[in-house]
C-alpha cells in the first residue's frame, strides 16, 4: 500500500475506476501548462527536490585547509484539494447508475488544475517563479476586443524572433481571452483561432487561471515542470455517509534561463533561451519578453 | 498504410490509447530488429560488415529502451512490476513472481484496481489538443 491509502477506502475497484476516469476527464482540458512546458517525471512521492547544479559557499569548514559548498536544490511543492463523496452515490454507481453525483470531484479537479496553471504561468509565492513573473518585458495591452490579437501575438512572436528565439510557439489564453478568440471571426469570416494558429505554428490552449495570455516558444529547455507524484486521488477517512478523499500532486517548476521577470498578468513568449513576450490581461497588455531568471531554491 | 496495431476500431479508441498502441508496435519492431541483428551477426564473417551491424544494433537498443520507458511511464502497474524485475541481480522468475504479487495482490486496491503508484497517469500533455 502506498501513501494514498486507497485500499482503506470503502470504494470498489469499479468505483475507483469511475473516480479516476472522471478526474482525468476534468483535469486534462484544464492542465494548460502541461501542454506547453517541458515535463519531467513522474519521479515518485519520495522525490523531494530538483537539482539546480548550484552551490552556496559555507562560511565555516570542518578543518583547516578545506572549504565547503552546500548544494542548492529546489524543493518540490505538494498541492492537495480535499473533497467528499456520498457513499450512497458510490453504491448507486456500483449498481450501474450513470448519474452518480461526482460534482465535488469535478470541482476540486478544476481547482487543482487552475492552481497548477497559476503556479507555472504567474508564480506561487515562496514556491515557484512563474513565467510571467520571470519576464522582464513590459506588458502589451490586449484590449477588450479580440480583433487586435493577431497583431499583438504576431508582434510578440516577431520580438522573440529578434531575440533569436525560434518557434513553433504556443499560446495560453485565460478563460475570457479564449472565449473572445473562439467566438471571433475576422473580416470575411475567417476564424480568429485559425489565424492565430498560423502565426504561432503551435497550439492555442484554454488556460483557466491565467490572467491574459502567455506566448511561449515550444523549442524546449526553458520552462521545466518536474513532477514527483503525478495527480492522484487518495483516501483520507470515511463514516457511514461520506468518504473523504483528496486530489494531490507534487512538483517543482523553474524558469531555466536567466533574464526575465515579468508580471503575472501577461502574455509571455518563451524560447530556447527563454525569451518571451507577454500579453496581459483583460484590458491588456502584451509585453515582450526576454530571458527568464533562474530560480533558485 | 496499415493500422495493424489496432485491435479495436481506431475511431472508437481515445487518442491516448492510440498513442499507447503505436508505441507498443514500435517496441515490438525494435525487439524484432534486435533479434534480426543478433542472427546476422552470428553468421557474418566480414568484420567490417559486422562492425556496421554492431553499430546499428546499438541504435535498436536505444529505441527499444526509449519505447519501453515511455510505456512504463504511462502504465503505473506495468512500471511497478518492471521495477521489481529490471536491473535486479538474482533469480528472474522469482523477482517476477514477487513483483506481480506486490503490484496486484498486495496493492490492487491501493490504486483502485489500477496498480502502480495510484496516480491518474496524466503526465505530459504536449501534443494534446487545446
Amino acid at each position: 500500500m502506498n501513501h494514498l491509502l486507497r485500499s482503506h477506502a470503502p470504494i470498489s475497484d469499479d468505483g475507483w475506476e469511475l473516480l479516476d476516469e472522471e478526474a482525468r476527464q476534468r483535469l486534462t482540458p484544464a492542465l494548460a501548462a502541461r501542454k506547453l512546458v517541458d515535463f519531467s517525471g513522474p519521479h515518485g512521492w519520495d522525490h523531494s527536490a530538483t537539482n539546480l547544479g548550484r552551490t552556496t559557499p559555507l562560511a565555516s569548514a570542518p578543518g583547516e585547509g578545506v572549504s565547503g559548498l552546500q548544494r542548492r536544490v529546489l524543493p518540490l511543492v505538494e498541492v492537495r484539494a480535499d473533497f467528499e463523496l456520498s457513499r450512497a452515490d458510490l453504491r448507486d454507481a456500483d449498481r450501474g447508475a450513470e448519474d452518480a453525483d461526482l460534482s465535488a470531484l469535478d470541482e476540486v479537479a478544476h481547482r487543482i488544475a487552475v492552481a497548477e496553471n497559476v503556479a507555472v504561468f504567474h508564480g506561487w509565492h515562496d514556491a515557484t517563479t512563474g513565467i510571467g513573473e520571470a519576464s522582464p518585458h513590459e506588458s502589451v495591452q490586449l484590449g477588450e476586443s479580440a480583433d487586435a490579437y493577431p497583431r499583438q501575438v504576431a508582434g510578440a512572436v516577431e520580438r522573440l524572433l529578434c531575440s533569436g528565439i525560434t518557434g513553433p510557439y504556443g499560446l495560453a489564453l485565460g478563460r475570457e481571452q479564449y472565449r473572445r478568440v473562439v467566438e471571433t471571426a475576422e473580416h470575411g469570416g475567417y476564424p480568429l483561432l485559425d489565424h492565430l494558429g498560423k502565426i504561432l505554428e503551435g497550439p492555442i490552449v484554454w488556460a483557466p487561471g491565467v490572467e491574459g495570455a502567455v506566448v511561449v516558444s515550444l523549442r524546449g529547455g526553458d520552462f521545466l515542470f518536474e513532477c514527483g507524484q503525478d495527480l492522484s486521488i487518495g483516501y483520507d477517512s470515511h463514516d457511514g455517509e461520506v468518504v473523504r478523499l483528496y486530489l494531490e500532486e507534487s512538483f517543482s517548476f523553474r524558469v531555466a534561463t536567466p533574464e526575465a521577470g515579468g508580471r503575472a498578468e501577461s502574455l509571455v513568449a518563451r524560447g530556447g533561451t527563454a525569451h518571451r513576450a507577454l500579453i496581459s490581461n483583460q484590458t491588456s497588455v502584451l509585453p515582450l519578453a526576454a530571458t527568464p531568471q533562474r530560480s533558485a531554491s | 498504410m496499415g493500422f495493424d496495431q489496432y485491435h479495436e476500431p481506431p475511431d472508437e479508441l481515445p487518442a491516448r490509447t492510440r498513442t499507447f498502441a503505436r508505441l507498443c508496435a514500435s517496441l515490438t519492431e525494435e525487439a524484432e530488429a534486435i533479434g534480426w541483428y543478433q542472427q546476422r551477426l552470428a553468421v557474418e564473417t566480414d568484420p567490417e560488415a559486422a562492425a556496421v551491424m554492431n553499430d546499428a544494433v546499438g541504435e535498436e537498443y536505444k529505441h527499444f529502451s526509449m519505447d519501453l520507458e515511455f510505456l512504463l511511464r504511462r502504465t503505473p502497474p506495468w512500471r511497478e512490476v518492471a521495477e521489481g524485475i529490471l536491473f535486479q541481480a538474482g533469480d528472474i522468475v522469482e523477482h517476477g513472481e514477487e513483483a506481480e504479487a506486490e503490484a496486484f495482490e498486495g496493492g490492487a486496491a491501493d490504486d483502485g484496481g489500477g496498480g502502480g503508484d495510484g496516480s491518474l497517469g496524466i503526465g505530459s500533455l504536449r501534443g494534446a489538443s487545446r
